[in-house]
């Protein structure tokens, strides 16, 4: 998919993602050689944080930091957890590099816990793609069987185990401490910070949790070095990046690409535009970071600090692609139903804003709108924003006021007009293009 | 220490507090809902965001860790702007509708909305309504109201030890529920009507009665079990409308039982006695208090004169106040007898020839924390004292505490419970001694040399784990009323002082009432040659004086009292209540102020003499009863009765340090000769597990409509565990004949919480009387 692929390199399909494939392109390479030469955990850390690799959940932490954040002399069990809880519109990256490329993840869990010491490692998949949890449960197996997981790893003294778990499709889940409190077996609602999960994580003991693609990530950096990895992408920004791309293109789907590619590039990667027609915005990483309308991001490379010079986030990597028919308010209340139906109504601010939110936008989208819901819906988002015990509450507020922010004389019309700027006729036949299947 | 500077304030706040702690510390209030000092932080309501410098966000105070030299500023601008979002937010789906909010007045969210919310709502949508939940009798929902603090919850996790409420559903659907819409059961349920900061959990008894405005607020003391909660009486009108707790870390910290909380509504029940009453010729009469008074005075002192003062006995209640038990003792002495008690349930009275003291706790409720181990022999502890038990189970959940049981009962502590010895109740004593041998062994310390003939030759392995989790550090070995009630008494005392001795543990009594303790200390015992509670009884007088007990409910044996009580010449019972069973053996009813409308002293388990003023004056004709023996005292010319207040009468009863007199050492007590039957229990003989359940336990109690209508006061069945059914022949929902000195039918229910050869069926209820003693055996046989 890309001439830079890490993960998604040599892949084909379902055909190739057992454990001889995996090993066939150089996988549980570096976990061999690890293991051989019992290279120092310190040495393991030192070669992620020279490769630069941030975090690929959304928050882009350096991981080798993070990693280096567990305590060392801890007696008793630490964890290691994965989150695959991938559940915010526009993204579908870790579902594919589960279904097609397992075996990588499991790697970087084990070359994870080698670094941190961690006992037990649990990868929490969306439980809204079964089948893909199946196919990470027959990785296992096959992990297992060739005694890459569980006691003795290897033939060494070094020990682990790695358990796949399901949740059951709460996008709330995929904020860290609600997804340990899910794998806990309880209500998934986050946890206040401090603690931090690598104080205070799993059942209370320390925990680091990555997510699928920097685990997936982890093999390669060992493989071939952090400072190769380092050098795919730009300084502080290592290494290739899965893009989702969605919506108005001629060929959505995921591409890799070196950290640092212009927006432009992926965007003729996946066809262009469908139909020829002109881009109006772009969600650059997934649906809770802030909207960019088309002259911004055609500016853009896309690596985490050029994205957030720009007003927005990497995010996920997950770009949402929107075409001249698109009304913004239509797709504003789509997004803010998200927010509010999977708000976990744990804290004041985002059970009753989000849903306050979502009314207001409705009203607006159905002709309703009265003068002041703009700074209605600005004075709202600003009161979300910030004081929530979770990120999801900023993720709500956040494309509301990148919405109003930027397309703010398109929300004044419906309001004024009662109707929409883009014509009914236009949107109605921008709904009519159908674009090729993602792949 | 830490220092820190809260709005300009230097402060110093203790390591790993919160900024909230440190504000408190200042006297600095910072509006909250969802915290609650005695409950884990949520961090959820928001409302307590502060600004501190470098945060780029406003931070929670629950949930803030104070670090040194930080800055923290409740009131600024960014603070205010930040707690008034959060009000504007939690405001727009709740009901406002304050004026028929029973919370109204008394609303954290009405008196913080004062400061922080708008004068108009932005909101215009329509409000979420939900759908009220049937909680049970004593507890209300208005659902709509919430506002998902999730304090309740927590409540019921973290002190009631079950969580009967939780958060279900997301988002602005999130809804706080019970279980399958079960009621909520827990003995600390009221708890949640005085944690919910607004009028989504009211009280149902309290209900619309009045607003809080109007209410007078007097200090009190609970009367029923040995804590002794302090509480909060609220009147209207000379009318006790509503009970809440008054916060004392010593003893109940701010919570109070259901027990404490609804009993009130007795106060005002129909079966109040509020006249004397005298039966002549058979028919009932209301009299004066002169007629009655004047009659008691000429028969006891006749009693006294022709035939000895021996032929009186005085039994009173554990429920009557120092001054009562005071003044009811020194009148029999006065009278020329020694048979006086308040130990009516009590069976063993050989521990009384040996005893250093009054018994007690032997420790502070407040260092239970702290403890290791803890045994507990013979108790419903969740049920008897269930604020002990919620500091057992916060420091067992919390602090690791092993928490260890030996007795005929195993019902759902709902804490952790490290090993249980569940055996009959004939099987305790061994067990005890066996745990005493096993926890030498672990010790290497011998067993007294005057127990060594006694040992067991088998040690079991539950009676080896009871050991292992007294080899704590700080332990402690509490005797709890079954074993106090039990036929061989003063032998679990022994050894339970023996297994104390060997663990370096303290021992203790959990008390079965609110004066257990106190009557030891007023002397309410027998002395020399006088009979006790059980003898008084076995060996029935002419004339008996009854002292706010009841003869068929309050007795070890009710038949047996009754009998007893039938058969005298005259019976002079005091009694807040009228009841069928008084008029049926009582000569004299004279009524006596509960604990609302007298002053006195309960002096609880931890030896804490805590006395309380009257909060309403007496109803109708009912007078206080330390007044009421005052004056007998007079009437008989006997010397002491002059005191001019309770005050004298109790500075009387407890002078000096009365605390060196609290003692929980016993001397030799020689082994009882085991009954062959027991040993060897014939087919179809079963030994009797009786508790008194916690809403039948005292008259009071007794009679508050709400708490009837409880879980808690469900009618009295016959439990025993599955083999013990199979044996019988008998299953789940058979109804059984239980005879003991009388027959009684039962329904059956299956019940792995009761030893293996045992029943349980509760005392105290008029449907279990007529079986006889609460200990021994009973057949019992299928219909």
């Amino acid at each position: 998919m890309s001439a830079h692929a890490l993960i998604l390199a040599g892949l084909d399909g379902d055909r190739t993602w057992r454990l001889q494939d995996y090993v066939a392109r150089g996988g549980y390479e570096a976990l061999r050689r690890v293991i051989a030469e019992k290279t120092p955990p310190e040495a393991v850390i030192a070669e992620l944080k020279n490769s630069g690799l941030r975090g690929r959940g959304g928050a882009g932490f350096p991981t080798g930091l993070k990693w280096s954040f567990m305590p060392r002399a801890f007696p008793g069990d630490k964890y290691l957890v994965c989150n695959s809880d991938e559940g915010e519109p526009g993204t579908f990256k870790d579902r594919d590099i589960l279904r097609y490329n397992p075996h990588a993840v499991i790697e970087g869990m084990i070359l994870g816990a080698w670094a941190m010491g961690c006992t037990r490692g649990y990868n929490y998949i969306h439980g809204e793609i079964f089948e893909v949890y199946q196919r990470f449960e027959e990785a296992l197996a096959e992990a297992r069987a060739a005694g890459l997981l569980g006691q003795n790893i290897l033939g060494s003294d070094f020990s682990f185990e790695l358990f796949a778990h399901h949740g059951y499709g709460a996008y709330v889940c995929g904020e860290e401490t609600a997804l340990l409190e899910s794998l806990e077996g309880k209500k998934g609602q986050p946890r206040f910070k401090p603690p931090f999960p690598a104080a205070y994580g799993l059942y209370g003991k320390p925990t680091t949790i990555n997510n699928t693609e920097t685990f997936a990530s982890a093999p390669f950096i060992l493989r071939l070095g952090g400072q190769a990895f380092l050098e795919l992408g730009k300084p502080n920004n290592g290494g290739s990046k899965i893009f989702s791309v969605s919506g108005h293109v001629s060929r959505p789907g995921n591409y890799e690409l070196r950290l640092g590619t212009p927006f432009a590039e992926l965007l003729e990667m996946a066809g262009g535009v469908r139909a020829g027609r002109k881009l109006k915005a772009v969600i650059p990483g997934g649906s809770s970071s802030p909207v960019l309308p088309a002259d911004l991001i055609m500016d853009c490379t896309l690596d985490f600090d050029a994205i957030s010079k720009a007003g927005s986030m990497l995010g996920s990597g997950a770009v949402i692609v929107m075409d001249e028919t698109t009304c913004m308010v239509n797709a504003l209340e789509r997004l803010s139903y998200f927010y509010h139906e999977e708000s976990c109504g744990q804290c004041t601010p985002c059970r009753e804003g989000t849903g306050w939110l979502y009314r207001v936008v409705h009203r607006i989208e159905h002709g309703l709108g009265q003068p002041g819901d703009l700074d209605l819906l600005r004075s709202v988002a600003g009161n979300i924003s910030g004081r929530t015990v979770c990120a999801l509450g900023d993720a709500a507020a956040g494309p509301v006021q990148s919405f109003i922010k930027h397309f703010g004389d398109e929300f004044a019309y419906h309001i004024e007009h009662k109707k929409c700027l883009v014509s009914p006729m236009v949107q109605e036949a921008g709904r009519q293009i159908h674009v090729s299947r993602p792949c | 220490m830490l220092e820190i500077e809260i709005d300009g304030k230097p402060v110093q706040a203790p390591d790993g507090s919160t900024v909230m702690d440190a504000a408190t510390l200042a006297g600095v209030y910072i509006p909250h809902f969802c915290y609650h000092k005695k409950l884990s932080i949520a961090a959820s309501c928001r409302m307590c965001l502060v600004q501190v410098e470098k945060a780029p966000k406003p931070l929670p105070a629950c949930a803030t860790p104070v670090t040194n030299g930080m800055k923290v500023w409740t009131h600024s601008e960014a603070a205010v702007k930040a707690q008034k979002g959060v009000m504007e937010f939690l405001l727009i789906n709740h009901p406002l509708d304050c004026p028929v909010c029973d919370q109204g007045g008394e609303c954290q969210l009405q008196d913080l909305a004062v400061g922080y919310g708008g004068i108009h709502s932005r909101y215009q949508e329509e409000k979420r309504v939900w759908v009220n939940k049937n909680y049970g009798p004593l507890i209300s929902s208005d659902a709509s109201r919430c506002i998902n603090c999730t304090r309740c919850a927590r409540f019921t996790a973290e002190i009631g030890g079950m969580m009967e409420l939780g958060q279900a559903f997301r988002g602005d659907h999130a809804e706080i529920m019970s279980f399958a819409g079960r009621a909520i059961d827990s003995e600390l349920s009221g708890n949640i009507i005085d944690l919910c900061p607004v009028g989504a959990l009211t009280s149902k008894p309290f209900r619309f009665s009045a607003r809080s405005w109007e209410l007078s607020r007097r200090r009190s003391v609970s009367p029923h079990d040995s804590l002794g909660a302090n509480l909060i009486v609220q009147t209207k009108h000379d009318v006790v409308k509503r009970v809440l707790p008054f916060n004392n870390d010593r003893l109940n910290e701010c919570w109070l039982t259901d027990k404490d909380r609804f009993s009130y509504e007795a106060l005002t029940s129909e079966q109040r006695l509020t006249q004397p009453m005298a039966r002549e010729e058979g028919e009932w009469r209301p009299v004066s208090w002169q007629i009655a008074l004047d009659f008691i005075t000429c028969a006891l002192g006749a009693a006294a004169r022709d035939r000895g003062g021996e032929t009186i006995g005085a039994l009173a209640s554990p429920h009557a106040t120092v001054e009562e038990l005071h003044l009811l003792q020194k009148l029999m002495r006065g009278l020329g007898s020694e048979n006086v008690d308040f130990r009516l349930r009590q069976h063993d009275f050989r521990g009384d020839a040996v005893r250093a003291g009054a018994p007690w706790l032997g420790m502070n409720v407040v260092d239970i924390h702290d403890l290791d181990g803890l045994l507990v022999i013979g108790s419903f502890l969740r049920k008897d004292a269930p604020l002990l038990a919620q500091k057992v189970r916060h420091s067992a959940l919390r602090h690791g505490l092993q928490v260890c049981a030996v007795g005929p009962n195993g019902e759902d502590w709902l804490m952790p419970i490290a090993a249980r010895a569940l055996v009959a109740p004939a099987d305790m004593v061994a067990t005890l001694a066996a745990v005493a041998v096993a926890l030498a062994e672990e010790t290497g310390k011998p067993v007294t040399s005057a127990l060594a003939e006694r040992l067991p030759a088998v040690i079991s392995a539950e009676a080896r784990a009871i050991a292992l989790s007294l080899t704590g550090e700080k332990t402690a070995v509490w005797l709890g009323n079954l074993a106090v009630q039990h036929p061989r008494a003063a032998e679990l005392h022994l050894w339970a002082q023996e297994i104390a001795r060997l663990a370096g543990a303290a021992l203790g009594f959990v008390g079965e009432a609110a004066n257990s303790t106190g009557g030891y200390l007023a002397s309410a015992t027998p002395g020399a040659n006088g009979l006790d509670a059980r003898a008084m009884i076995e060996s029935p007088r002419r004339v008996y004086l009854l002292w706010g007990a009841e003869p068929d409910l309050d007795f070890a044996d009710g038949a047996a009292a009754m009998a007893a009580f039938g058969g005298a010449q005259l019976v002079v019972a005091a009694s807040a209540f009228d009841s069928p069973a008084l008029r049926e053996v009582a000569d004299v009813l004279l009524p006596i102020a509960p604990f609302t409308e007298t002053s006195g002293t309960f002096v609880n388990c931890i030896g804490d003499a805590q006395s309380f003023s009257a909060v309403t004056p007496p109803l109708g004709e009912t007078r206080p009863g330390w007044k009421v023996l005052r004056v007998l005292g007079n009437l008989l010319d006997l010397t002491g009765f002059n005191q001019n207040d309770s005050e004298a009468v109790r500075n009387e009863a407890l002078s000096g340090d009365f605390r060196t007199r609290l003692d929980n050492a016993i001397g030799d007590v020689p082994a009882a000769q085991i009954p062959e039957t027991l040993a060897q229990p014939q087919a179809g003989r079963l030994q009797r597990v009786a508790d008194v359940p916690i809403h039948f336990a005292d008259p009071l109690v007794r009679r508050a409509p709400s708490l009837q209508k409880t879980a808690d006061a469900a009618l009295p069945t016959a439990r025993m565990a599955a083999a013990t059914l199979a044996a019988l022949g008998v299953k789940a929902g058979d109804t059984v004949r239980v005879t003991g000195s009388g027959a009684v039918e039962l329904p059956v229910v299956a019940d792995e919480g009761v030893a293996p050869g045992c029943v349980r069926i509760a005392a105290a209820h008029a449907s279990t009387v007529a079986l006889g003693p609460m200990h021994g055996e009973l057949s019992v046989e299928r219909i």
